[in-house]
């Protein structure tokens, strides 16, 4: 469960996020839809507490970010929008590297490692260094290495940039069962088809804003279109940054 | 969900990841354990021989000298030749062969000569040279010297001819009594070692210090570390242990690689000792080993404080040029060493392996100094670099 109260945060004279409220529920998936700029990203960094809010609060299963930051992150499995692997090493010691830090015992670190290397079908690359790595290779292994602790909460920005369809296909299949083990999926796209396609509730930030909060269904009735798209333009007052 | 019993292993599972993956790269492998702990030891061998055999030539081989007039002065002239001096074909213009380097000097001798000395008046030769030619200067010594020794055993015998005792002439005499050891005059020529120390332990942990911060965010792979529930200072920790692991390697192969070589520099031919064997070896260790730290940090933090990689490399080039100041200082000007330079990082170590090449050894007071203020400095410099660390901007690489 992640809960996020009244979030700001300015760079300079620039408020990037400018009052974000919203929570992600266990055993759902919520969307973060906004156009390029809108602050997703800057919202998602101060909740697995990488930037410090300069108001507002951030809770993880009730535990809070300003409070313990260490715990938070202990709760929160992350896909960042950087997911730089370490070329020299190979797939699995780049999953062990992170298992590590998270304190796993070696045989817990062991079976939950090739749990997701199977479940993420790499195989085939998981002992080849990740130099050379093709964007979806890299994208699995950065989320394979980011869910090694077995979090409760998974949060992904942007999961299928750059991935084709097949990789795409597979990681939302990926996707829903996570939210069928239980856990509480949140993810950022700017991609509204992908968005529909997939939440429970969608969260559609505009200028740093919160601007909508309901379930796609509920989107549509809000706003009288049939259409989500037109509903979303609707909502956020303009085409600009949209992509189909 | 969440059976792992977190433990502070942290440290350990970077600092162990950091020294695989760099040991899986061929340019820090080869920076940190080949160019970088040997070239000095080579570079230096190289040079002291040079020096030592020219030296060692010049003192022993015959000296050919152009000399002009050779006819007016036989006397002169066969002096000369007993000293080892070989007298050559007369040049049509001295001043014109000395600065071309054709010859390291030339001897005049005025067509005057002959009748002045039977006269007895004083009478003069000329000596070209050019004193900028650093590699004609023994000669030129040699040659003054063999052409004054000359004038005064005539001088003395003018005198006793005369009747007179020749003491009368030179009423005061200097007897040197050198109080340099084989030892210290070592010294004079090694001045460079502790330099070639420092630059061993800058090498060896360079990469890595660039890699680890400035190469981490370019590859934005320091965003995802970070997420991870550890604190950042214990991140720090691992890698500047890493660092240090390699920079220690480092030093330890140069030392290796000095005492080996030392067996070769013939420094016994004049007159010099140096021992750079294990116990040598050991008291640089010693007194290295904060400024290990201390240079990791130092490297971190210019690494944090740059945008790319690219940057890093720029900056800590001119990081390097840092530990050279005071071992330019020592070998340019002559300053008597005061208790409170050991506590000074670079200074204080530079100041200990000299002693220790004089072979005065360091004493406990200088030691604990030494130790003491580089310590200090290591530790601020760590404090500073996790200060860094801790900005939010570190991680994010766009």
């Amino acid at each position: 469960m992640i809960e996020v109260r009244d979030l700001h945060k300015a760079f300079g004279a620039v408020k990037a996020v400018d009052g974000v409220g919203f929570s992600a529920r266990d055993g759902e998936i919520t969307g973060l839809l906004g156009p390029n700029g809108a602050g997703k990203t800057t919202t998602l960094r101060m909740l697995y507490t990488l930037m410090a809010p300069d108001r507002g609060q951030v809770l993880v299963d009730g535990i809070d970010g300003a409070v313990d930051p260490l715990g938070v992150r202990r709760q929160l499995g992350v896909l960042p929008d950087a997911r730089g692997l370490y070329k020299r090493l190979s797939a699995r010691e780049n999953i062990d590297y992170f298992g590590r830090l998270h304190g796993l015992p070696e045989d817990l670190l062991a079976s939950r490692r090739e749990a997701l290397v199977k479940a993420l079908e790499m195989e085939d690359i998981a002992d080849r260094r990740t130099e050379g790595f093709s964007q979806g290779q890299r994208v699995k292994t950065a989320i394979a290495r980011a869910l090694v602790h077995d979090p409760r909460n998974v949060i992904l920005d942007e999961p299928t940039n750059g991935l084709d369809v097949m990789a795409t296909r597979a990681l939302r299949r990926f996707m829903r069962q996570l939210k069928d083990e239980g856990r509480c999926v949140l993810f950022s796209s700017h991609i509204m088809q992908e968005v529909a396609a997939l939440c429970d509730r969608i969260v559609v930030i505009a200028h740093g804003r919160v601007v909508a909060d309901e379930s796609p269904d509920a989107l549509r009735a809000q706003t009288g279109e049939s259409n989500l798209e037109d509903a979303f333009v609707k909502i956020i007052g303009s085409e600009e940054g949209l992509a189909a | 969900m969440n059976k792992a019993t977190p433990k502070t292993r942290a440290f350990l599972t970077v600092f162990l990841k950091e020294v695989k993956e760099n040991l899986r790269d061929r340019r820090t492998l080869v920076s940190a354990f080949l160019t970088g702990p040997l070239l000095g030891p080579l570079l230096f061998v190289m040079m002291i021989n040079y020096a030592l055999t020219r030296e060692l030539d010049k003192a022993e081989k015959p000296l050919p000298v152009p000399v002009i007039g050779a006819e007016h002065a036989p006397n002169l002239v066969s002096a000369l030749k007993a000293g080892g001096v070989v007298p050559g074909a007369p040049v049509a213009d001295p001043a014109q062969a000395v600065r071309k380097q054709d010859a390291d000097v030339v001897l005049r001798i005025a067509p005057g000569y002959g009748k002045a000395w039977r006269e007895g008046e004083p009478v003069q030769v000329e000596l070209f040279y050019d004193s900028s030619q650093r590699d004609a200067n023994t000669s030129v010594e040699r040659v003054t010297k063999l052409v004054e020794g000359y004038a005064r055993q005539q001088g003395a015998m003018r005198l006793v001819a005369r009747g007179l005792s020749p003491g009368t002439a030179w009423p005061l005499q200097v007897a040197r009594r050198d109080q340099a050891t084989p030892q210290s005059r070592a010294v004079l020529m090694f001045a460079m070692l502790p330099y070639f120390f420092v630059i061993t332990i800058f090498m060896g942990g360079m990469y890595l210090a660039i890699d680890l911060t400035a190469g981490e965010r370019e590859r934005q792979s320091l965003e995802p570390l970070f997420a991870n529930p550890v604190p950042r200072w214990k991140i720090l920790c691992g890698k500047l242990a890493a660092i240090c692991a390699f920079s220690t390697a480092s030093l330890l192969i140069t030392l290796l690689a000095f005492a080996v070589v030392g067996q070769f520099i013939p420094a016994g031919k004049i007159g010099m000792e140096l021992d750079l064997g294990l116990r040598f070896a050991t008291c640089v260790l010693l007194l290295m080993l904060p400024l290990v730290v201390l240079l990791a940090a130092l490297q971190s933090m210019v690494a944090a404080f740059a945008k790319s990689y690219r940057e890093a490399q720029t900056y800590i080039s001119l990081l390097m040029l840092v530990p050279i100041i005071p071992s330019l200082l020592l070998s340019f000007m002559p300053i008597k060493a005061q208790a409170w330079m050991y506590a000074v990082p670079l200074l204080g170590q530079n100041l200990g392996i000299m002693q220790l090449l004089r072979g005065d050894g360091v004493s406990g007071e200088q030691l604990g100094l030494c130790l003491a203020g580089s310590t200090a400095a290591a530790l601020l410099a760590v404090l500073v670099t996790a200060q860094l660390y801790r900005s939010e901007k570190l991680a994010i690489s766009a």
